[in-house]
């Protein structure tokens, strides 16, 4: 463990962003020249409704050190309530692995909108942070 | 009397033809045990039995008979699967009729042996009494202190939604604490919990009994079978048995009525029952729901209110 120092490991973190907010967030982020780390994996999903919990846990037990999963606003979901169900399965699915140990930055989620690429690059930048802060992940991943 | 009346409430039930089958407990070969019984004749109630064994969550076979009228025996935890199940529109044709019994909370045999030496080949109930005998020994125990500690911690045991009530309702309160094994579990830090739970875990040998043993696992392709996608290989390493637990104990939130049969039919004594109580507590503390309560409420992870606790979101 020690081999491994802080400055040459860089987190891999997998961001599922919807594709009608965050994802278009994330593309004005580009669009606009706005800087974010490159730990981040996307993969775009049709809205934060369609998060299955056992992506979230695939992509620990692959190897990501760090999962997060961005929707629409509430009251802004282009299915109407599928953010506010994957809120309930996150809030539970977030709590539950908390009291299995696994560290409450490991998986966070956030509300980005299409118009939001400022705060695309920082919640990133947050994220991203916060998953160094903890190293990578030993506990779950397949070896 | 209780065993009575229920033999009573069972027979009037199949001579008139209410019900087409009886799910019920019976005494069998083994003691301090009870087997599930079919019956489909009013002579056949004759084999009913009511003790402190009757641990059994019978709502489990419920799935194997939905073309029929069945009518059920079930205690505080059994009759609340039966109303989660009937809220996951698991009775399309004939809503079970309940025979509930107040429970008097259900004794470990576990723990008898344990206070036991020599093998167990008799048991008999008189009152707060437990009465063992095996070759050479007798001993009287007092039922309270070998029972399960799901039992122990359960305030629903008079059962909800029965159709008849075999007995009268019970007060409700606990003996215990509600779930000390969670609480005792929260107290340690996060490495010593992944460590403690993969410890427990490491033993499981990938059975599935806990998923047959519980009412609430009837997908006909659970997760761990299904190979497209595949989730999850199957093998006993460390992770992939983590991923089964966690997400066997997640896919419960709040459908779980913590009947503990999960853990009891785990051939490895795995603890299983405080990851379930720990979302039943989850859901109970975010959204106000406890299952099969209220029989109108749509389970929680299937419904929402858009003032719902996101203080977790950036
Ligand atoms: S959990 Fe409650 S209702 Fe169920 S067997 Fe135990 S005491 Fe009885
Ligand atoms: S998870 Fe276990 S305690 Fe919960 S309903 Fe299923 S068998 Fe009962
Ligand atoms: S019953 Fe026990 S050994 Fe079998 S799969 Fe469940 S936890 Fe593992
Ligand atoms: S469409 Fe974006 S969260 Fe539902």
């Amino acid at each position: 463990m020690e081999s491994e120092t802080v400055t040459n490991w860089e987190p891999k973190i997998l961001a599922f962003l919807c594709n009608w907010c965050s994802y278009a967030g994330a593309d004005l982020a580009g669009t606009s020249r706005i800087q974010y780390p490159p730990n981040i994996r996307v993969i775009r999903v049709p809205c934060s409704g369609r998060i299955n919990p056992l992506f979230i846990l695939k992509a620990l037990q692959g190897g990501m050190d760090g999962v997060l999963v961005s929707g629409c606003h509430p009251g802004d979901c282009h299915f109407l309530s599928g953010n506010y169900i994957g809120r309930r399965k996150s809030a539970t699915l977030k709590r539950f692995l908390e009291y299995l140990g696994v560290e409450e930055n490991r998986v966070q989620f956030s509300w980005v909108s299409a118009a939001e690429g400022v705060k695309f690059s920082q919640v990133i930048q947050e994220v991203t942070e916060d998953v160094k802060k903890l190293g990578p992940l030993r506990n779950f991943v397949k070896k | 009397m209780i065993q009575e009346k229920l033999r009573e409430k069972a027979k009037e039930l199949l001579s008139k033809k209410e019900v087409d089958l009886i799910i019920g407990f019976s005494e069998w070969t083994l003691p301090l045990r009870t087997t599930p019984v079919f019956i489909r004749t009013p002579e056949g109630t004759e084999s009913l039995a009511w003790n402190s064994f009757c641990e059994n969550n019978l709502a489990t076979y419920l799935h194997k008979f939905g073309r029929f009228k069945v009518g059920i025996v079930v205690k505080g935890c059994d009759a609340r699967s039966v109303v989660a199940l009937s809220l996951e529109k698991r009775f399309p044709n004939h809503r079970p009729l309940l025979i509930g019994v107040p429970c008097q909370r259900m004794v470990d045999r576990k723990k008898v042996k344990k206070a036991v030496k020599g093998e167990i080949l008799q048991a008999v109930e008189q009152g707060d009494l437990l009465v063992v005998k095996g070759e050479d020994f007798e001993v009287t125990l007092k039922r309270d202190d070998f029972l399960y500690s799901v039992c122990r911690s359960c305030t629903h045991r008079t059962p909800n939604q029965a159709d008849f009530l075999i007995g009268d309702p019970v007060e409700e309160f606990p003996l215990d604490e509600a779930h000390p094994d969670v609480s005792e579990f929260e107290g340690k830090t996060p490495e010593e919990r992944w460590g403690s739970f993969e410890k427990e875990i490491s033993r499981c040998i990938r059975c599935y009994a806990c998923r047959e043993a519980c009412p609430m696992c009837y997908c006909t392709e659970c997760f761990v079978d299904s190979t497209r996608p595949k989730w999850i290989e199957k093998s006993l390493s460390p992770s992939d048995l983590a991923f089964y637990h966690i997400v066997r104990a997640y896919h419960q939130t709040g459908r779980c009525s913590g009947c503990g049969a999960c853990e009891r039919a785990c051939p490895m004594d795995i603890r299983l029952t405080h990851l379930t109580q720990k979302l039943n507590q989850e859901v109970k503390d975010l959204y106000g729901f406890e299952t099969g309560i209220q029989p109108e409420v749509p389970p929680p992870l299937s419904t929402f209110h858009p003032e719902d606790e996101q203080g977790f979101i950036k």
